[in-house]
């Protein structure tokens, strides 16, 4: 191609003309991947260093800008077989390395000290039942402070921050009773050394540090973990513009380099790289990413075009635009603002729980000590009891039963295709009872298939699919599916708008429009039957053929449909597209409560209503259309297909093609929720048989040391169940993400011949690469 | 009881060593490729033959 690559967004200059860039790469499997990209970038003029994280995907090259560029280390890497797309990393990303590195510092001081301080802590347990002197005793309660006060001062600043700032918001959260049981341990401790007494809880604070940390590491490793990977998936996917610079001259931009009144070429079979007016040409557009529409609608001069369309017929050149008022992403963008400031905010499991726990805990320290004093104690042994019963309740279980379960949850979803944006979405995707979707690209395939392949003959049908590789053409590229992975035909022509043609066996063949093969009028009467419908016509040799091409639902739509409705979810069906179009599909999947034709403000209003009769939604869908029905519902998912936008609004993006992840999602959410109560249950009943032990004034350091870690343990391994989920959801179907799906795509007809059906995968699949890199 | 005079000092000592080395081997990156660590020692370049 004559057109150069700009690549300068994504590069970072240093001085000299040295100049950096990170790059996703995919493909990466193996230690001779490593070998052969690092020795093959290194090997290049100019290029000084080549470094790959393995556990990222991601390659970091440095190179001296007058002898090499970055456009040519990409073709260097495609020439290898990788496929690579420069990465620019994210506000969001830098801040969670920071704070994961900052965690893990915590973890490790805390680490270390509870370690030091057991040390010291068991001598003095053993030398209690035995024969050790007071002083040196007194000696180890000293030591044991000396560790522990500042490692609990450097260790304990995510929970003393996050307290504060609760405080400070007049909130309680659970770090609230942490801290305080955390300073209150170490002060009585602190107290009880300086007047030589026998118990000191040292180990006790920094151990429920520790714990805590571990949790808190782990949740956020699991986020970095789902946020690094769809990193990772959005910049491969990313797609590039043409140009058209003021020279007059093509050059191939990032679409996320598209400044508002740039002009860009968009070629036929191409995507919309922005929103922006057509300058000229004429064209049809392939809107269903957008509106759910499936129907190309006719372009000229001066028609709004939107990003993620595609351009079906002529070439068009357009000038990019800032959204507009009055324009469909003005007004989406406008919905979104409203959804998200009016979303009910759901309250979380935990804050519920710590609510209600912080109070109790509290006012039963404080019932202690007066109880105490009214028996007769004195003043310090009655506030020594209470704050035992403050340390004994600190709530190291109840602060690891939630996270825990859902670090787990999450991995077991991730590993299913399933990535989540944040951990809450797991109680809210549970509590749902009520799911929506979204017709076009959700419940149907994004790109249209062949259909009626039966009525064909097969040789005749692989002559067609082999000359459509030849077209850019959307239809074509449905067709083009049935090739095989044969090469096209040489010397084949397409005459844009109309049709590719070539030379097969001596007889000219041609496929495209009816006309186009001198069969005009010929069209089969099915075509006024059924709108959703487009058809393709082949001749060659005196033979022809007309192809069907339609929308077909997606693998697995009618089981998982089935499957959910047996789990007590009523469905739902609200589409932009017509009805002719909708009620097929909603026959199909046996969804009576459907609706057609409405627009983004209507969805939310559906919604909403829905939820004001108390059902909990969740909305499933793809369009920019169903961006603020996503943010409006209780919780959403989104295919990975979708437009960007709107996948930023989804709680959670599932992978592949088939919808079973929609089904795994309620499933293993459902099942985590269920734990997450076993574990406040457990945490409960640690509470209950402790509690008792400490008002009556008989808890040691050694008792508080083995039911906090018991407790702890407990939790953290009924957690980890989440991981079995129950195999028999989709009978007969592997759960495994890795395997591509061979499962032939029921059409809406239902009439598909097996082993006539494409595989879909890309040459490039990410989905293997998920299960590897989750193996590692 | 006088072995603690050295035995206290040299316990806490160990454990200082061992949180300057985990705070050490953290900033020099050692834990920001764990995968890439395990699979890098499987090829054999570095041996002449």
């Amino acid at each position: 191609m004559a057109e150069t690559l700009d690549l300068s967004m994504f590069v970072e200059r240093g001085d000299a003309g040295a100049a950096h860039m990170t790059l996703a790469v995919d493909g990466v499997a193996c230690a001779g991947c490593i070998r052969k990209i690092e020795g093959g970038l290194t090997k290049l003029p100019g290029v000084i260093d080549a470094r790959l994280n393995f556990t990222q995907r991601r390659l970091a090259v440095d190179w001296r800008d007058d002898k090499i560029d970055a456009a040519s280390i990409i073709q260097t890497l495609e020439g290898m077989g990788y496929h690579a797309h420069p990465f620019a990393p994210e506000r969001v990303d830098a801040d969670e390395s920071a704070q994961a590195r900052w965690l893990l510092k915590c973890l490790a001081v805390a680490g270390f000290a509870a370690m030091n301080v057991m040390l010291l802590s068991v001598s003095v347990w053993a030398g209690n039942v035995s024969d050790m002197t007071q002083e040196t005793r007194d000696l180890f309660h000293w030591l044991s402070a000396l560790i522990a006060l500042p490692a609990a001062a450097y260790a304990g600043q995510p929970f003393f921050q996050s307290a504060w700032r609760a405080l400070r918001a007049r909130q309680l959260n659970m770090d609230v009773p942490i801290s305080l049981g955390v300073t209150l341990a170490l002060a009585l401790s602190l107290y009880e050394t300086a007047t030589h007494a026998v118990h000191a809880y040292f180990d006790s604070a920094i151990m429920l540090l520790f714990f805590l940390l571990c949790g808190r590491y782990l949740d956020l490793a699991m986020r970095r973990k789902t946020r690094l990977f769809a990193g990772n998936l959005a910049s491969l996917k990313a797609e590039f513009a043409h140009r058209i610079d003021t020279s007059g001259e093509l050059v191939q931009v990032p679409t996320a380099a598209l400044r508002p009144g740039d002009r860009v070429l968009v070629r036929p079979g191409e995507r919309v790289p922005a929103d922006g007016t057509v300058i000229s040409g004429t064209s049809d557009i392939d809107e269903s990413l957008v509106t759910g529409e499936t129907l190309p609608r006719a372009i000229v001069a001066g028609t709004t075009i939107y990003a993620g369309s595609i351009n079906v017929s002529g070439a068009l050149t357009m000038r990019v635009a800032a959204a507009g008022a009055g324009t469909l992403v003005d007004e989406v963008e406008r919905l979104l603002e409203k959804a998200i400031t009016t979303k009910s905010k759901t309250v979380r499991l935990a804050d519920r729980v710590s609510r209600l726990y912080a109070p109790v805990v509290h006012a039963t320290a404080a019932l202690t000590a007066i109880g105490w004093l009214a028996a007769g104690a004195s003043v310090h042994d009655a506030i020594v009891i209470a704050i035992a019963v403050l340390i004994i309740t600190c709530p190291c279980a109840i602060a690891l039963a939630i996270p825990a379960v859902q670090v787990v949850a999450a991995g077991s979803l991730f590993r299913g295709g399933v990535i989540l944006n944040g951990g809450d979405a797991i109680e809210r995707l549970a509590e749902a009872d009520t799911v929506v979707f979204d017709k076009t690209g959700t419940l149907t395939l994004p790109n249209p298939r062949v259909d009626e392949a039966a009525d064909i003959d097969p040789e005749l049908l692989e002559r067609a699919a082999r000359l459509a590789l030849s077209s850019r053409h959307p239809l074509a590229a449905a067709l083009a599916r049935k090739a095989h992975g044969r090469s096209p035909y040489p010397g084949a022509v397409e005459e844009p708008g109309q049709g590719v043609r070539a030379l097969i066996d001596g007889a000219e063949a041609r496929l495209g429009s009816a006309e186009f093969c001198g069969l005009a009028g010929n069209e089969p009467a099915s075509a006024l039957r059924d709108g959703d419908t487009s058809f393709i016509t082949f001749t060659h040799a005196g033979k022809s053929a007309t192809i069907a091409i339609r929308q077909s639902l997606r693998p697995g739509a009618v089981p998982v449909t089935k499957a959910l409705r047996e789990r007590g979810l009523r469905l739902m069906v609200l589409s932009g597209d017509r009805a002719a179009a909708v009620a097929p599909v909603a026959a199909a999947l046996g969804i009576s409560d459907w609706r057609a034709g409405v627009t983004p403000a209507e969805k939310i209003a559906v919604i909403e209503r829905l939820q004001s009769q108390g059902w909990r939604v969740l909305m499933v869908g793809d369009g920019l259309n169903d961006a603020p029905a996503l943010a409006a519902a209780d919780v959403s998912l989104s295919p990975i297909a979708a437009a960007h936008l709107t996948q930023a609004h989804a709680d959670a993006v599932f992978l592949g093609e088939h919808l079973e992840p929609v089904l795994r999602a309620v499933v293993v959410a459902r099942r985590a929720r269920a734990l997450m109560k076993q574990n406040l249950g457990l945490a409960a009943i640690y509470n209950a048989l402790a509690v008792p032990l400490a008002i009556a004034g008989v808890v040691t350091p050694l008792i508080a040391a083995v039911a906090m870690s018991g407790s702890s343990l407990l939790v953290t391994l009924n957690a980890l169940r989440a991981r079995l989920v129950a195999p028999e959801t989709i009978r007969g179907r592997n759960w495994s993400v890795g395997e591509p799906d061979s499962a032939p795509a029921p059409s809406l007809a239902a009439s598909h011949r097996p082993g006539l059906e494409a595989k879909e995968n890309p040459p490039h699949d990410q989905r293997p690469q998920l299960s590897e890199s989750l193996h590692a | 009881m006088n072995v603690l005079i050295y035995l206290v000092p040299m316990a806490l000592l160990l454990g200082l060593i061992g949180l300057v080395a985990f705070m050490w081997s953290l900033k020099s990156g050692q834990y920001d490729d764990l995968d890439g660590a395990a699979v890098r020692i499987l090829p054999d370049d570095d041996i002449e033959d």
